[in-house]
């Protein structure tokens, strides 16, 4: 992406590094450093300038390292940077290492409490007397070790000239507008920026100034669009078991719900929410709500997901729609719980025993979220399926720049739903009866208090009528008739999205967070005379597009955080003509994936 | 005469023919096939329409029942030991629906007790039946956690563990509605469903209903032969609907009464003076003893009517969630701007 942006005022030398660079912040978590990153990116971003922040973080509540990492990217590249430029020592057990973080010529802020040798001689050093200034303060002495951290953002804002007013803004939103933290967090700053202006002398190249390119966009986070999507798409239940990196998007249910679905006439909620106990209950409670008729939803990671295959596979079988949220995290096992990955693909997609698949919806986006939030229970009614949607920890939780929210463009789409006044024009109804010959049959939801309304929904072998059968042609025909709708859903879901250049002959395939990576990696590549043409996936099953894309292109990489190649291996079972030409790029750190990172991984197997 | 030849309705005008579900595939003595048939007693009797009840249950012998009453009724046959979650979910949809849970001891006392917990403490209205056998029928025999220390088993050997008990379960949970009985004494397993069907809130029935198939053995309790010898039925029961005046004049200390949300009572008569349904300390107590005593104590245990049920925690509209139309569900057009301006 590239927003083409000018910087509106430059005063620094020809060697200045303007609105170009990324900052690492390294602290302890639990020390509310994470306020004072926030007031940074939102500061920045306010100042018009397109800016990225990851949170990373450990599994912890207090006392373990944490980094923060800001891109600020005048070309309005958005993906974490394999480089740092400036980097903010915080903590001493991990000083020496933020030390080797910092690229030569680059910058190095530190805690001057922080007794440890600093022996390059590439940087500049710039140390911060945090606990003077935050024992100078106004603050209580419980709250010192909170606001020392808005000492780093006071010395760096006088150092790479940050606008103080847009620090203001950020600290009102942070606070909610509650003037005393805010006053108590801006006079730190205002007190380091003092201290700074008479005490240190600029030598570095790094400086921000004001531009024009965040004004089209708001900041948020998939979770919390996710929970306005699906609030705009009618949610009417949901259900969910706390679980990192998904509950925030619940607790978004929770916060945004009463505020935008109480009924104005009679002020009476039109939803509800369950705290479950556990994902077992979760989706039970998910599918109980979304066979009575109500827009229903689970949120969970890959973990949740396990636990709620039986049910997953029953929904399925028995046709029940409802939406889950699976935000990954790192897996196997409890893995890195607070690290994203893409390693849910096949686990979701297949998710229960027999022969199951499912529609799965891949947002690539903070905006895609609240997109697809609404989309998938659009969907899941229409197919009478489950829907999954594949979220990430980086999208689900970390603050990105986005376009604003859309209302939904489409009416809401409840799918085949018979009520009284239906059935007594019916003469023939069966809930399994494949009526309109595209494999979707009516429902009749409880409550309906026709005569011929109510059925028994199993999870066993059932006839057209829902009777338990074993016959093994109707068992057959049923699993059939499920394909059918899965197939029909494939031309109904979010279509692939290309980004183009002009006479490539590969391609690359990728979904979700690594958006951004990818579209930077085109111009990097394309830099190296490479041109790429990309495809983002924005469901499974893969369209017919997919297919095209494929085959038109020589080899197409498949880049995704995961060990295996996960959506290479769907992918090679969807096309297997084209098997041979189909090339896994999986890579599975934890952090989230870089631009460089798949550029050079692109490079190497072109040139070799 | 022609009045003897139309079937008997009740006063929706249903027969009794309207309350029944497909044949029994159970056993022939199934204790599940006498509670079966209670329920639809009782919901004749008490002439409930059969569209609004909703039928859950989860995996085993007893979770095939629903299939086998109210086959007008929508009904949801869910996994093992998740019927509590399905229900929680479903009632949301319509709160004026009654929901019947059919659940055995396999599924609720086993896999299914992080559920059945759960569900006691949250106060859903659902009249929870445990057709209790202490033995796992469908999988041809095994102990289940119900069964008592020291049952043999054909094939099985002898139980090394304690038993759980539904009904100590239930009442520590915070059940509302805790009973137990027998599914040899229909009578009270009939009285005590319509009660359960009026109470707004959890309403547990732990049912002994003999396995003749694998645990009918005189010494077994979950048999006939033993709850015949050791039942001790703690009151008489009766279940008195709204609009029905109490025809029996009691004297003094000899029935307490118990009124319920809608306003039906139940009497309980011949009532030891020391038990209080609604002192949960005095019935642990209580059922300890009986226990000591090897005694199957049975009737209305514990009730508490005051306890706010789920649904009066959510502040729901009167007409069914379910069935508020797009426009209520969906926030208005001019709402999408005031969200984007509260997003940074």
């Amino acid at each position: 992406m590239s927003t083409d942006p000018s910087p509106i005022l430059t005063q620094a030398s020809p060697q200045s590094v303007v609105n170009n660079f990324s900052i690492t912040v390294g602290t302890e978590n639990g020390s509310g450093s994470q306020t004072s990153n926030l007031t940074l990116l939102r500061a920045f971003f306010k100042m018009g300038i397109p800016v990225s922040g990851k949170n990373l973080f450990p599994s912890n509540i207090q006392g373990l390292p944490t980094w923060y990492t800001i891109r600020l990217s005048k070309d309005g590249y958005i993906a974490r940077s394999d480089t740092t430029e400036i980097v903010i020592a915080m903590n001493a057990k991990t000083f020496a290492r933020d030390l080797a973080l910092v690229e030569p010529g680059g910058v190095f802020f530190y805690d001057d409490d922080i007794k440890q040798p600093i022996q390059r001689k590439d940087i500049t050093v710039y140390p911060m007397p945090v606990k003077q200034i935050s024992v100078a303060s106004d603050a209580p002495s419980n709250l010192r070790s909170y606001v020392a951290n808005m000492v780093y953002v006071g010395v760096l804002a006088q150092i790479i000239q940050i606008d103080v007013d847009k620090i203001c803004q950020a600290l009102e939103f942070h606070f909610k507008g509650k003037q005393k933290p805010i006053d108590l967090n801006f006079n730190v700053v205002k007190s380091a920026m003092e201290w700074a202006a008479e005490n240190l002398k600029k030598s570095d190249p790094f400086s921000v100034a004001p531009m024009d390119a965040t004004s089209e966009f708001i900041m948020s986070s998939g979770n919390t669009a996710g929970a306005l999507g699906s609030i705009y798409g009618g949610i009417q239940f949901a259900a969910w078991y706390p679980i990192t990196p998904a509950s925030s998007l619940a607790e978004s249910l929770n916060q945004y719900l009463p505020k935008l679905r109480k009924d104005p006439k009679t002020n009476k909620n039109t939803f509800a929410v369950v705290q479950a106990e556990d994902e077992l209950a979760a989706i039970g409670m998910a599918i109980g709500a979304g066979w009575g008729g109500l827009r229903s939803l689970t949120s969970t990671s890959g973990p949740g997901i396990s636990l709620m295959s039986e049910y997953a596979g029953l929904a399925y079988f028995a046709e029940v729609p409802i939406v889950v949220w699976n935000v990954q995290r790192m897996g196997p096992s409890t893995g890195l719980p607070t690290r994203t990955s893409q390693g849910d693909i096949n686990l979701t997609y297949y998710l229960g025993h027999g022969d199951t698949k499912h529609v799965v919806l891949l947002p690539g986006s903070v905006n895609e979220c609240f997109e697809f939030g609404w989309k998938a229970f659009d969907l899941a009614e229409t197919f009478q399926t489950p829907v999954f949607v594949l979220s990430d920890l980086d999208l689900g939780m970390n603050q990105w720049m986005t376009p604003p929210f859309a209302y939904p463009d489409k009416p809401i789409e409840r799918g085949k739903v018979l009520w009284e006044e239906d059935l007594d024009k019916l003469e023939d109804w069966g809930r399994y009866l494949d009526l309109d010959g595209d494999g979707i049959p009516y429902r009749t939801v409880p409550g309906n208090r026709h005569q011929r309304s109510g059925y028994f929904t199993r999870g066993t072998g059932h006839d057209d009528y829902a009777n338990y059968s074993e016959e093994p042609d109707q068992w057959v025909n049923n699993m059939d008739r499920l394909n059918q709708k899965f197939e029909l859903a494939r031309t109904a879901v979010p279509d692939a999205e290309l980004f183009p250049n002009d006479g490539a002959k590969i391609g690359v395939i990728a979904f979700g967070s690594v958006d951004p990576a990818v579209k930077e990696a085109q111009d990097l590549l394309l830099s190296e005379e490479i041109a790429v043409d990309y495809l983002r996936l924005r469901a499974l099953p893969i369209t017919a597009k997919v297919r095209e894309f494929v085959r038109a292109h020589e080899r197409v990489y498949v880049v995704e955080m995961n060990r295996d190649g996960q959506m290479h291996q769907i992918l090679t079972i969807e096309i297997p003509d084209c098997a041979m030409s189909l090339i896994s790029l999986p890579q599975n750190d934890g952090l989230p994936l870089t631009a460089t990172w798949i550029e050079n991984a692109i490079l190497n197997k072109e040139r070799n | 005469m022609a009045a003897t030849l139309s079937p008997k309705v009740n006063l929706v005008d249903l027969s009794k023919a309207d309350y029944r579900g497909a044949t029994t595939t159970l056993c022939q003595g199934c204790g599940h096939n006498s509670i079966t048939s209670q329920i639809i007693s009782a919901c004749y009797d008490l002439s409930i329409t059969p569209e609004d009840i909703v039928k859950f249950s989860g995996i085993g012998c007893s979770s095939k029942a629903p299939t086998y009453f109210l086959s007008r009724a929508f009904g949801f046959n869910g996994v093992h030991g998740r019927m509590p979650s399905l229900a929680t979910g479903a009632l949301f949809a319509d709160t004026s629906l009654t929901g019947i849970g059919m659940s055995g001891d396999g599924d609720s006392a086993s896999i299914g007790m992080g559920q059945f917990k759960h569900v006691m403490r949250r106060n859903l209205p659902l009249v929870y039946i445990i057709a209790n056998n202490g033995v796992y029928g469908l999988t041809k025999g095994q102990f289940s956690a119900t069964a008592e220390e020291g049952l043999n088993l054909k094939g099985q050997g002898q139980n090394q563990y304690m038993p759980i008990d539904i009904v100590w379960e239930a009442v520590i949970s915070h059940a509302t509605f805790v009973a137990r009985s027998f599914a040899g004494d229909p009578k009270q397993v009939r009285e005590l469903l319509k009660a359960a069907l009026s109470h707004r809130g959890i309403a547990v029935l732990d049912i002994i209903s003999p396995c003749v198939t694998f645990n009918n053995q005189d010494d077994s309790h979950h048999s006939y032969a033993w709850g015949r010898d050791h039942e001790v039925a703690l009151h008489d029961l009766s279940y008195v609907p709204v609009a029905e005046e109490i025809m029996v004049d009691y004297d003094d200390g000899e029935a307490k009464e118990v009124t319920m949300h809608d306003g039906s009572r139940i009497m309980l008569r011949k009532v030891d003076k020391d038990y209080d349904p609604t002192d949960r300390a005095n019935i642990l107590c209580m059922l300890e003893d009986a226990n000591r005593r090897q005694e199957l104590l049975t009737g209305l245990i514990y009730i508490d009517t005051e306890q706010e049920s789920l649904f009066d925690m959510y502040n729901l509209p009167d007409e069914a969630l379910n069935r508020l139309t797009p426009d209520r569900i969906r926030p208005s057009r001019e709402s999408i701007d005031e969200i984007n301006a509260l997003m940074f």
